[in-house]
């Protein structure tokens, strides 16, 4: 599904990774690890599109996520380590996701339900206004919603508290299958029972790739 | 399609909502109704009177205010976004970098120019109930050159966002932009007109250039077409082309300059890292 090639990227005279192979397919539950700029971020970015690599390339389904990034995109779900500050109101935000990913706002709906998320009642609110707890809900929910083959969740439980975890583990276990699932953490124990594969990253390489 | 209304509409929504758009709009629309207070329609000064005299000093006003507010509150669109993470996950979502940065710019410009338009409607009907003699040649034609105006700025302060990092520089780099088209190039023009080192058609060219000041010649244009006010610069000008010919120009030549600026910061926001 995910193939990066010889994958290298510099930002000024720092290489944040370099010549970076790897692979990830089908049923992979991956959590990448590594200290801040090990790379792990420049990596996401790169499968979801944001970066021109210096070298190197990444191919989703066959496809370049810069050439051909809506084609990719519709097949991503991505939630970030921090919410941003969107100034839509959630009404507006799922209407953006409606729109563009063709997903069911009913499914939203539902999940935001499952993580225990009041969203009816705050159709109108400005997402920014929402605490972490609601903001991270609402993009799992949308993450889930989309039913994307690739799910990349930077640090997804960062701001949740210990049943909104369970939730989100129990939503996550129920959406597995068939798919690749791309955690960003530096907490292996949050996720341990989720992954398979574990990767740790150092000064933009992948110092260790293996199957648990 | 569908992607690029959706982006246009949301982001008229958003810019409607903040605070930068209710004091734009009360600056605007703060400026007729002060004109009327102030009695504006009812003084004359050199043989302008009633709503054209208005309508003179509201786009006088205009030429100073539109671009710097245009600039500052557009300049951060695609930077503002990139600043604090929005574009990282609003564009995880399938839609493509043309939607998505054309969208933005139909939505903003809608944004900047309505109320500016608004504000002349207001006048205009304000006028009309006065019992006033309504200039509607002078009113069709501020609404094009507004229009253009707007299109310029737009695409100039589109561009900065497209390849500034951060939005203080971005910021920074609009105010200059706005103060060297508003007077610096002036000072120099005039400096260099002086010292005689340049021919006074490329002066006069280089000056013309500039979307403020073929705006400003324009609005003047049409309460004296022969341009006397302005002295032998008007030979210069109206040798050339035609009073009719320049008033084209000065709507076609900022729409054009907009979109040019406007494209060269599609080519850069879609040829650089997104975040």
């Amino acid at each position: 599904m995910i193939k990066i090639d010889n994958l290298t990227k510099k930002f000024g005279s720092s290489i944040s990774l370099d010549s970076v192979t790897c692979e990830f397919n089908k049923n992979d539950s991956i959590a990448i690890m590594g200290a801040n700029g090990a790379g792990k971020t420049t990596l996401i970015r790169s499968i979801l599109g944001y970066y021109h690599p210096d070298e190197g390339k990444v191919l989703i389904n066959g496809y370049s996520p810069i050439t051909d990034r809506v084609r990719v995109l519709k097949d991503i779900s991505f939630v970030p380590q921090l919410p941003p500050p969107i100034k839509l109101n959630i009404e507006e935000l799922i209407s953006y996701v409606v729109t563009s990913s063709d997903v069911e706002r009913a499914l939203i709906l539902h999940y935001a339900n499952e993580m225990k998320l009041n969203i009816k009642e705050n159709l109108n609110k400005s997402f920014f206004k929402l605490s972490g707890g609601m903001k991270q809900k609402l993009l799992i929910a949308i993450s889930l919603a989309k039913k994307s083959n690739i799910i990349i969740y930077d640090e997804p439980t960062a701001n949740l508290d210990p049943n909104a975890r369970d939730d989100f583990y129990r939503l996550l276990k129920q959406n597995e299958d068939e798919k690749v699932l791309l955690f960003v953490t530096h907490r292996l124990e949050e996720v341990k029972e989720l992954v398979n594969r574990q990767i740790y990253m150092d000064l933009g390489k992948v110092t260790s790739d293996e199957r648990v | 399609m569908k992607n690029l209304s959706l982006i246009a509409y949301l982001d008229l929504k958003e810019s409607i909502r903040a605070k930068w758009f209710l004091v734009y709009s009360l600056v605007f629309g703060g400026l007729i109704a002060l004109f009327f207070i102030a009695g504006v329609t009812e003084s004359q000064v050199m043989g302008f009177s009633g709503l054209s005299r208005l309508l003179l000093m509201y786009i006088q006003i205009t030429i100073v205010i539109l671009p710097i507010f245009i600039l500052i509150t557009t300049v951060r669109s695609i930077s503002g976004d990139r600043d604090n993470h929005i574009l990282e996950y609003m564009l995880s979502f399938p839609i493509s970098l043309k939607q998505y940065y054309w969208g933005k710019i139909i939505g903003r410009f809608i944004t900047v120019y309505l109320p500016v338009l608004f504000a002349m409607i207001i006048a205009i009907i304000y006028g009309a109930f006065k019992g006033a003699e309504i200039p509607w040649s002078i009113f069709f034609l501020y609404t094009g050159l507004l229009f253009a105006l707007s299109s310029a700025f737009l695409g100039i302060a589109f561009f900065i966002s497209s390849f500034v990092k951060s939005s203080e520089v971005a910021l920074g780099i609009a105010f200059f932009i706005w103060i060297f088209l508003l007077a610096f190039i002036d000072i120099a023009l005039i400096s260099l007109m002086m010292q005689e080192r340049f021919s006074t058609e490329l002066i006069i060219t280089i000056s013309m250039m500039n979307p403020m000041e073929i705006f400003r010649v324009a609005a003047i244009s049409l309460f004296d077409p022969e341009l006397t006010v302005m002295g032998p610069v008007a030979y210069y000008i109206l040798d050339t082309m035609s009073q009719k010919m320049f008033v084209f120009l000065s709507i076609g030549y900022p729409v054009i300059l907009g979109l040019v600026f406007a494209t060269l910061g599609f080519v850069v926001f879609k040829k650089k890292d997104l975040v």
